[in-house]
């Protein structure tokens, strides 16, 4: 095998301690929402994005339409736009669908085991291979987590009130993003709005207060700085 | 929902989500990202995260309720200091859920 393939999959071995347990929790929460075994593994290959489906999961439990859990799912998951981005210059010189296969794996977890090591090491390095081994495993251990979650999730009855897993796990990951001043307005002003306009129809006050939320943090940093350094 | 609606939000997701991903890795050397869209997707996380959970909490049962008798909204405030102080999501729901479930034990009604 690829010594980098392998060095890839070795450094991300200590975050699966992460990824498992979150992906046991999307499965628990698919069975919980009434997803069959066979629909919980199918949108888990077909997404492959944990807070996009916990997202769909709370909004299927309050009965929106699909068109809102569309939005809101492709909302959610417009961070891999940055990813993608970011890692592009290391991920060349290969086929278009050797490209699609290593996007389709993009994880929040790969991101940042791949990343940091390009930057950090010193040694020469194959990006792709390592990036393959770091996503491969990743994928890997999160699908067979996310059934491992749904069997177990048959057990657990809904009297526990398990929905309430998915706004306090958005919590955390709401407060992992809040850097500076202008994503805290950001997350304010969704926050409020998507309070405020709860009685919209179709539940679309949540795509409005996540536009008008962005626009809110976008206005801040410009105002901080005209330039518009990054951070 | 139908079984069918469901693959095929399902498969919405999956698409639009995977062009997420593909899109700048394919494009790149061909289409850099635009500065002003590098900017705005910064904010995307914080604002929709945020337009998820604040609601949760104060409408659990689909009306505004911010009183004490709002267990939801008790909790997840606990959670917030959990989230805040640690960003760990395990530890997060675990405490949450144990402050809601401890809240309902104690004061709900039989």
């Amino acid at each position: 095998m690829n010594k980098d393939f392998v060095e890839g999959a070795r450094r991300s071995l200590p975050i699966l301690i992460g990824v498992i347990p979150f992906a046991m929790i999307s499965g628990v929460a698919a069975v919980s929402v009434g997803l069959t075994l066979f629909e919980t593994m199918g949108m888990s290959v077909l997404v492959f994005a944990g807070a996009s489906q916990l997202a769909v999961f709370q909004l299927m439990g309050t009965g929106s339409p699909w068109i809102i859990m569309v939005l809101t799912a492709w909302v959610v998951n417009v961070r891999f736009m940055m990813y993608s981005a970011t890692l592009a210059p290391y991920l060349q010189k290969l086929s278009t669908w050797q490209k699609a296969v290593l996007a389709y794996m993009l994880s929040d977890q790969a991101f940042g085991v791949s990343l940091s090591h390009f930057v950090m090491t010193k040694q020469e390095v194959d990006h792709r291979w390592f990036y393959f081994g770091s996503a491969l495993l990743i994928w890997v251990a999160w699908q067979i987590s996310a059934i491992v979650g749904a069997l177990l999730g048959s057990l657990i009855p809904a009297s526990w009130g398990f929905d309430f897993a998915f706004p306090l796990s958005f919590m955390a990951l709401m407060f992992a993003s809040l850097r500076d001043r202008p994503t805290v307005a950001a997350a304010l002003t969704g926050g409020t709005i998507a309070v405020l306009a709860k009685g919209l129809p179709y539940n679309s006050g949540l795509v409005l207060a996540t536009f008008l939320g962005i626009a809110t943090g976008y206005l801040v940093e410009s105002l901080k700085s005209p330039q518009g350094t990054q951070q | 929902m139908s079984t069918l609606s469901i693959w095929l939000l399902f498969i919405a997701i999956g698409l639009g989500t995977f062009l997420l991903r593909f899109l700048f890795i394919y494009l790149f050397g061909k289409i850099e990202m635009p500065d002003w869209l590098r900017r705005a997707l910064r904010f995307v996380p914080a604002a929709a995260l945020a337009a998820l959970v604040f609601p949760a909490l104060t409408h659990p049962a689909g009306h505004l309720d911010l009183s004490v008798n709002n267990f939801r909204l008790l909790a997840g405030l606990s959670g917030a200091i959990v989230a805040w102080k640690t960003r760990n999501v395990l530890l997060t729901i675990l405490i949450g859920m144990l402050i809601l479930w401890s809240l309902e034990a104690a004061f709900a009604m039989p």
